[in-house]
């Protein structure tokens, strides 16, 4: 990438910036999987799922491989395992609270056959470090467009099943009694958890799928308590932490990941050190005490 | 599903509302308990009462149609438990909400009035108006925009308690809401569930541990003990000769100068403390 000097102008400094067509990619995929990852974030703190987000994306990582062992994008592969990965994971138990060991056992599986895959392909080195760490300024036309299909698809299921699968997420037991379809909605929730890790690798890689589909959703959970407004919250700031690495990855020559994470990071410890101690939160009682 | 708006209370008269008949519960292979006999009356306040693990919510379990009867029958408005009966308000026994859940409260009622319908909605206005009409009855308005993990456990009740009451039940099952509270909330609690019992002539199910604070509210006592069951009026049940036959060893019940009920003879019961509740299997 070409070093140039930061320009005091905003306007002129993205023009300068979308003239070239990988960062225009960058920024489209970039978009949409912000988007994606805040809303499904939100149902993955929400359920406690933050162990099955990290390790669909690790199975994803033997999904990519194997796509790249024949040839062809990453993405498919990932798009294949994290979706049977995550079914899986939904079927072997029905109960999410109970949920890691049967995770942990299908993930360790799964990465032994991307240990496997990437032993049979000899040239792996960079594609492997791409789908590890993230390649968003390697993004092609049709990766672009198979984000864009599976982001609307994503937004289509989850305008589908919003109320039953948040219900479901806040209150298993009572779902369950109403006879809400919790065993559906735990294997719908998965799939979608699936897809979303599979386009939010292209930016951020299988390593550090947190910074975009569990932090900032994590961190707009403490600034507000009614569900679509955490939402919104929560793409705002994977919108931020995407647009704004993109920005400083275009001057600096590190990598795009490196600034996502790190200006996710900055965020929440600004929000759990510092706006808790502007507005500090009741801790939960247990009873015994006085609550008048 | 359908859901009955407040106020009109579809009810031709149904006198009894559950009807139990030789009925034994229990899981694949393994009888919890048998011979259970018992019917329950519209607008009454029974309280299930019994040792960890003697089977309690599983009674709850029949009558939400979450799981088959070995044998026997049960009913509930005349016909079979079936999952999703719109007439049940249910409040599972829980834990703490986690601390990192900040929704808030009037969210959960909200959600328990509409969560069951698919697609998007955005001006939900009836079902926020249940759900404020729910939080009011049980004297929860002003904890409405709390959040659910800010709460204490008496607060936490109250809000469950509105949750299953916003789809305007006509049978309320509390299991263990007695949990984690002290005397005083204990007592809050009890008569507001009384409240709801009388004013809206609902049938209410509560497990406990200690049927103590019950006493002055109960209509009926469902004691689930070694297996078996007994039913009646509480002074019926709550005696040496019943609770001897159902424990099968010899039990003294003790009644104190303000009618509090201790049993000797089984490790179980603390009665005249305030129990530490422990988490039924």
């Amino acid at each position: 990438m070409n070093k140039m000097t930061i320009s005091i102008n905003l306007f002129a400094a993205l023009q300068q910036m979308f003239q070239y067509q990988f960062m225009q990619h960058a920024f489209e995929a970039g978009t949409v999987v912000a988007i994606i990852a805040g809303i499904v974030g939100y149902f993955v703190v929400l359920r406690r799922s933050s162990f099955a987000a990290h390790a669909l994306s690790h199975i994803g990582f033997a999904g990519a491989a194997g796509a790249v062992l024949f040839g062809i994008s990453p993405v498919y592969g990932l798009l294949l395992f994290t979706s049977v990965g995550g079914s899986m994971m939904a079927a072997l138990s029905p109960r999410a609270a109970h949920r890691d060991v049967h995770i942990g056992t299908v993930l360790a599986f799964m990465l032994g056959i991307g240990v496997l895959f990437i032993s049979l392909y000899t040239g792996y080195a960079t594609e492997a470090y791409s789908i590890l760490f993230g390649e968003i300024l390697g993004i092609s036309n049709s990766d672009v467009l198979l984000t864009v299909v599976a982001a609307f698809v994503i937004l289509s299921v989850i305008a589908v099943v919003y109320r039953p699968l948040l219900f479901a997420s806040l209150d298993e037991d009572v779902a369950e009694a109403k006879g809400m379809p919790t065993f559906l909605l735990g294997i719908i929730f998965m799939i979608l958890v699936a897809v979303a890790t599979s386009i939010a690798v292209q930016v951020v890689g299988v390593l550090l799928i947190f910074s975009l589909m569990v932090t900032p959703a994590a961190i707009a959970q403490q600034l507000a308590k009614r569900p679509h407004h955490v939402v919104i919250i929560s793409v705002a700031i994977a919108l931020i932490a995407t647009w704004l690495g993109l920005f400083v990855a275009f001057y600096e020559p590190y990598p795009v990941s490196f600034f996502i994470t790190s200006i996710v990071f900055v965020l929440y410890l600004l929000v759990r050190f510092v706006y808790r101690r502007i507005k500090p939160l009741k801790v939960s009682q247990t009873g015994f005490q006085n609550d008048a | 599903m359908t859901t009955t708006q407040s106020g009109i209370i579809p009810t031709p008269i149904q006198p009894n509302v559950i009807t139990a008949q030789d009925l034994v519960a229990g899981y694949e292979d393994n009888i919890v308990w048998r011979d259970a006999n018992f019917t329950i009356d519209r607008g009454e306040f029974v309280a299930v009462i019994g040792p960890n693990g003697a089977g309690k919510t599983t009674l709850f379990r029949l009558l939400l149609g979450l799981q088959p009867p070995t044998s026997g029958t049960i009913k509930i408005f005349d016909s079979e438990p079936k999952r999703g009966n719109p007439q049940i308000g249910y409040v599972p026994q829980r834990h703490l909400i986690d601390s990192e859940t900040n929704v808030e409260s009037l969210e959960l009622v909200h959600l328990a009035f509409c969560g069951h319908q698919w697609g998007f909605h955005l001006s939900a206005k009836s079902g926020r108006k249940a759900a404020l009409v729910a939080l009011n009855a049980v004297g929860a308005a002003e904890l409405a925009h709390q959040s659910l993990n800010a709460l204490s456990g008496g607060e936490l009740q109250r809000i469950f308690l509105a949750e299953a009451l916003v789809s305007n039940p006509s049978v309320l099952l509390l299991d263990e809401p007695l949990a984690n509270l002290d005397i005083r909330r204990e007592r809050d609690l009890l008569q507001l569930v009384n409240n709801v019992v009388r004013s809206r002539s609902v049938t209410a199910l509560l497990i406990a541990h200690n049927i103590n604070p019950l006493l002055p509210f109960l209509d009926k006592v469902i004691y689930i003990a070694n297996g078996k069951v007994a039913t009646g009026r509480p002074r019926e049940v709550m005696t040496s000769e019943v609770l001897s036959a159902l424990y099968g060893v010899h039990i003294e019940v003790l009644h104190d100068s303000r009618g509090n009920i201790a049993i000797v003879g089984i490790e179980d019961h603390h009665p005249l403390h305030h129990a530490l509740h422990h988490v039924d299997e």
